[in-house]
């Protein structure tokens, strides 16, 4: 049972933390819901069409079929990462005013929301796939303890997404003037990171060149077998033993999420000359 | 087969296009895994360079070979084989295991 917990937990855990700094992200744009629950459920259904695939996808593209497609859908998740800084820049400074007035859900934001729910899913999907393959292992097998793993798994959802919720309720204690900033650099975080491991797996695959298979081994301080090291590997990309192209992907995203959210938030040359 | 020869092609694309790591096939270890155990589990592996570690599953339900120390984590699915790559490694003793039977199937790759 204390197997099964850990196993489903750390898994749960690692999409949980991108889901509570997503639903940070986007406090105060009106109907809200909807969207993020609709990535939920596509994660969850994406989970199970990966996890009823993955023998297909795994013998594909020269059995880099498994690595190929997480690399994809890490960049999809990054683009919309990048799209919601975009949003965020030319909106947040007003949405933060308006909620500190009317203390309501006020700004609308569609796209941003669709970018936001494929963020979700994409973290679901990842991470929920290897728990649907462990359960489908167990209900296979059908032994006698079967019960005890279910319950440990059911606990490990349980509380992996209690962790999430934390994270998002903590979040909200920061000050709404202050909160729109630190999700902007949670974000741009969590994009350099996607975008470092999915440069890490082409790289392993020898699809692209390594540039450098170890920069540096810091695995004797944090390892990323540990717990905490894996959940820093999800929220901030953190890697014991990087490569330098997961690295230098690292850089260009994080630099290019910055560099996006200060030209679309820099003020408009029309109303400088109006004023 | 096809799939061979796909390789080559993108190996030989990597390496024309990028002056990638793509060279000489590397050195390639087979491991199995029956009754939720690793045959063998202790297995020589190279220093200082790119190799391959094989790994197919003989069992009925997947498994997940994973290995935090030598950067590898890929589904297995029953009767089916997947090829991971890892190294360069230094001289040591680098642990993996089957993450859904951890219990049971873990083993170890000497880098000598």
């Amino acid at each position: 049972m204390l197997a099964s917990f850990i196993i489903v937990f750390r898994e749960v855990l690692e999409a949980g933390l991108i889901v509570g700094i997503v639903l940070a992200a986007t406090v105060g744009i009106s109907r809200r819901a909807p969207y993020l629950w609709g990535g939920v459920f596509a994660g969850v259904a994406g989970a199970c069409l990966v996890a009823a695939c993955i023998g297909a996808l795994s013998s594909a593209f020269a059995g880099n079929g498994q690595d190929l497609f997480d690399a994809a859908i890490l960049c999809f998740a990054v683009v919309m990462l990048g799209w919601h800084s975009v949003w965020m820049a030319r909106h947040g400074r007003e949405m933060a005013r308006q909620m500190q007035d009317m203390g309501a859900s006020v700004t609308s934001g569609e796209t941003t929301l669709l970018a936001m729910a494929a963020v979700i899913a994409v973290a679901i999907l990842r991470e929920g796939s290897e728990v649907v393959l462990f359960l489908y292992g167990i209900a296979t097998a059908a032994h006698l303890t079967a019960f005890a793993i279910l319950a440990g798994s059911a606990l490990g959802v349980a509380a992996g997404a209690a962790v999430s919720w934390g994270l998002y309720r903590g979040l909200l204690a920061i000050p709404l003037r202050r909160l729109f900033g630190v999700t902007g650099w949670l974000i741009a975080l969590l994009a350099a990171g996607m975008a470092g491991q999915a440069a890490a797996l082409l790289a392993n695959d020898d699809i692209i060149p390594a540039f450098g298979y170890q920069l540096w081994d810091t695995s004797w301080l944090l390892s990323t077998g540990s717990l905490l090291g894996r959940a820093l590997q999800a929220l901030v990309g953190y890697s014991d033993r990087p490569m330098g192209i997961q690295l230098a992907a690292y850089a260009a995203t994080l630099a290019t999420l910055v560099c996006l959210s200060k030209w679309a938030g820099r003020p408009k040359i029309l109303s400088k000359q109006e004023s | 087969m096809a799939h061979d020869l796909r390789r080559k092609m993108i190996a030989a694309a990597a390496f024309a296009c990028l002056a990638g790591p793509a060279g000489a096939a590397p050195p390639s270890v087979q491991l199995t895994l029956q009754d939720h155990k690793f045959t063998p589990d202790h297995v020589q592996v190279p220093v200082g360079g790119r190799f391959k570690i094989l790994v197919t599953n003989l069992d009925s339900t997947p498994d997940e070979f994973e290995s935090p120390a030598l950067r590898v984590e890929k589904i297995v699915v029953p009767e089916q084989t997947i090829t991971v790559f890892a190294g360069p490694l230094t001289p040591g003793m680098y642990a993996f295991y089957d993450d859904y039977h951890p219990e049971t199937a873990h083993g170890v790759a000497e880098a000598k």
